[in-house]
């Protein structure tokens, strides 16, 4: 194949150049979908129910991943501090994933559990107050407004759009689940999604 | 990486590797061929004369990319990549944390063996104990009970003033710590305002707090011994090690003394909130510490109040 007949037919260009993009995530993205460890929940992995998954809404809506990761990798460093390594089939109710890049703050995969709800409510509305050195903002906010009003308004629709995605929710749980959120304000269902976290692998109970 | 849901996607990961590899080596060996002359061109003018050279690859910056070929040849041979083949290094992420694990414990393992058989006591007055067991708290401890270990208003209690909710013997630290606690306080609304007011009053009295109108104390006495508050509390409210009972009447407290707060802890209780248990608790260390690193953690919470 010469360059002059590449250049000179646009559909071959266009059938050459896909090729060269996608070549890679050929190998490296699609046989992905047809792998056991990352498409089938481990370990008894839940998806997340009405408040879990407002209170997921809100950790996403106010940039807990930017300073959070939730992936813990297999270096003794890391399970020393935070407990059991981050494997592919937690992962699988979480559309998308908050891996994040960037630990400003500790890893939050395996927080669930390990402190009370108090201790989360004194947290997030001053950290200093459970860390005098912590350098996180106060989310004072989040205890004003209730959750069905706010992150939790469109929550069946939400729910809706992932089971289309393959999460198994029952028709009950998505009509119900306006009803699930009660009076809870943001911060409760923030706190519901943090406890439920990674609680799959972990050794707290 | 070998749990495909059907062998296809084994071949067809290799293969698509392979065909990449050989497909970058063919090409490069097709171009790289190619004589050198001065002025040979691609053939084709733009704008009237502009043209472009046609020719092959400097031979240094070539082999460099065969290197790279040849690298990623050996690599997928020694590495798990071409499907579920695993490699012939047999390298796995889990494979080589295990090792890093296997490591740490050998190095480590001399260390905690002389405390092993040493008693918490004992270990508590070995400076170099105590040092790991500062260590090992600032990790894991001071997120509820602070940094000096003086706990905070909320329900993290103060480690260092040597009143134990579940016992200050170094047996019953070690417990603690391994097996955590869930404290019991449950909601008493059912008792009405009224008596839950009078039993706040009763309870501060113990303590001499500022305020109480000995009247309703006395009622709240009443309702203390109807209620059967004596089985967390100890009869005489100085506590119940066994039932997690704080004693009432030391100025300690755990979620604060004003009659308001009383009366809230009354009333609610201090488990359930949002319909779980996660409050009120300590939680369960032992299966993530192991037993050496609880050993020497409750030497040093056993040495903040025993100096």
């Amino acid at each position: 194949m010469s360059q002059e007949k590449i250049e000179k037919n646009v559909g071959l260009l266009i059938v050459v150049i896909v090729l060269a993009v996608i070549w890679g995530g050929l190998v490296e993205i699609l046989p992905l979908f047809f792998q056991e460890s990352t498409t089938v929940s481990a370990n008894g992995v839940k998806p997340y129910n009405a408040v879990q998954l407002a209170g997921r809404e809100v950790y996403i809506r106010e940039g807990c991943y930017n300073c959070h990761s939730q992936m813990i990798r297999p270096f003794r460093a890391e399970t020393e501090r935070y407990g059991h390594y981050s494997v592919a089939g937690e992962f699988v109710y979480d559309r998308p994933f908050q891996w994040s890049s960037k630990r400003t703050g500790p890893d939050l995969h395996r927080v669930g559990n390990r402190y009370s709800d108090e201790w989360h409510r004194i947290h997030l509305r001053n950290p200093r107050a459970a860390e005098i050195d912590s350098n996180m903002p106060a989310y004072t906010w989040l205890q004003d407004v209730k959750a069905k009003n706010g992150v939790g308004k469109n929550i069946e629709a939400k729910m809706q759009a992932l089971s289309l995605l393959g999460v198994p929710y029952e028709q009950d749980d998505i009509a119900g689940a306006h009803k699930a959120l009660g009076d809870l304000t943001e911060e409760d269902v923030l706190i519901a999604y943090l406890q439920g976290l990674g609680t799959a692998l972990t050794t707290f109970k | 990486m070998s749990d495909f849901t059907s062998n296809f996607w084994s071949y067809y990961v290799a293969s698509v590797a392979l065909i990449g590899i050989i497909g970058c080596a063919l090409f490069l060996w097709n171009h790289g061929s190619a004589a050198f002359a001065i002025g040979k061109t691609t053939g084709h003018a733009w704008d009237e004369d502009l043209e472009e050279f046609n020719n092959p690859l400097p031979k240094w910056w070539s082999w460099l990319f065969y290197i790279t070929v040849v690298f990623a040849l050996a690599y997928l041979a020694y590495f798990p990549g071409l499907g579920s083949f695993p490699g012939l290094g047999k390298w796995t992420s889990v494979g080589q944390y295990e090792a890093e694990q296997a490591t740490a414990a050998k190095a480590y393992d001399p260390l905690y063996e002389q405390f092993r058989k040493m008693s918490i006591p004992a270990i508590a007055k070995d400076a170099k104990a105590m040092e790991m067991g500062q260590r090992l708290f600032r990790t894991y401890c001071i997120q509820c009970h602070g940094s000096d270990g003086g706990g905070k208003e909320g329900g993290f209690p103060n480690l260092t003033d040597n009143d134990w909710l579940h016992g200050g013997t170094p047996e019953r630290i070690e417990a603690t710590i391994k097996e955590g606690w869930q404290g019991v306080m449950t909601p008493h609304d059912f008792l009405g305002a009224e008596t839950v007011r009078n039993l706040a009053h009763y309870v501060r009295s113990l303590s001499n707090q500022p305020n109480v109108d000995p009247g309703r104390a006395n009622s709240g006495r009443d309702a203390w011994i109807a209620s059967d508050c004596n089985t967390c509390h100890g009869s005489d409210a100085r506590g119940n090690p066994d039932m997690g009972g704080p004693n009432l009447t030391d100025n300690i407290w755990l979620y604060g003394s004003s009659e308001a707060t009383v009366i809230k802890t009354i009333t609610d209780g201090r488990n359930l909130e949002g319909g779980n248990t996660t409050n009120n608790r300590m939680p369960a260390w032992g299966a993530f510490l192991g037993d050496d690193r609880t050993k020497l953690l409750a030497a040093y919470v056993y040495s903040l109040s025993n100096k």
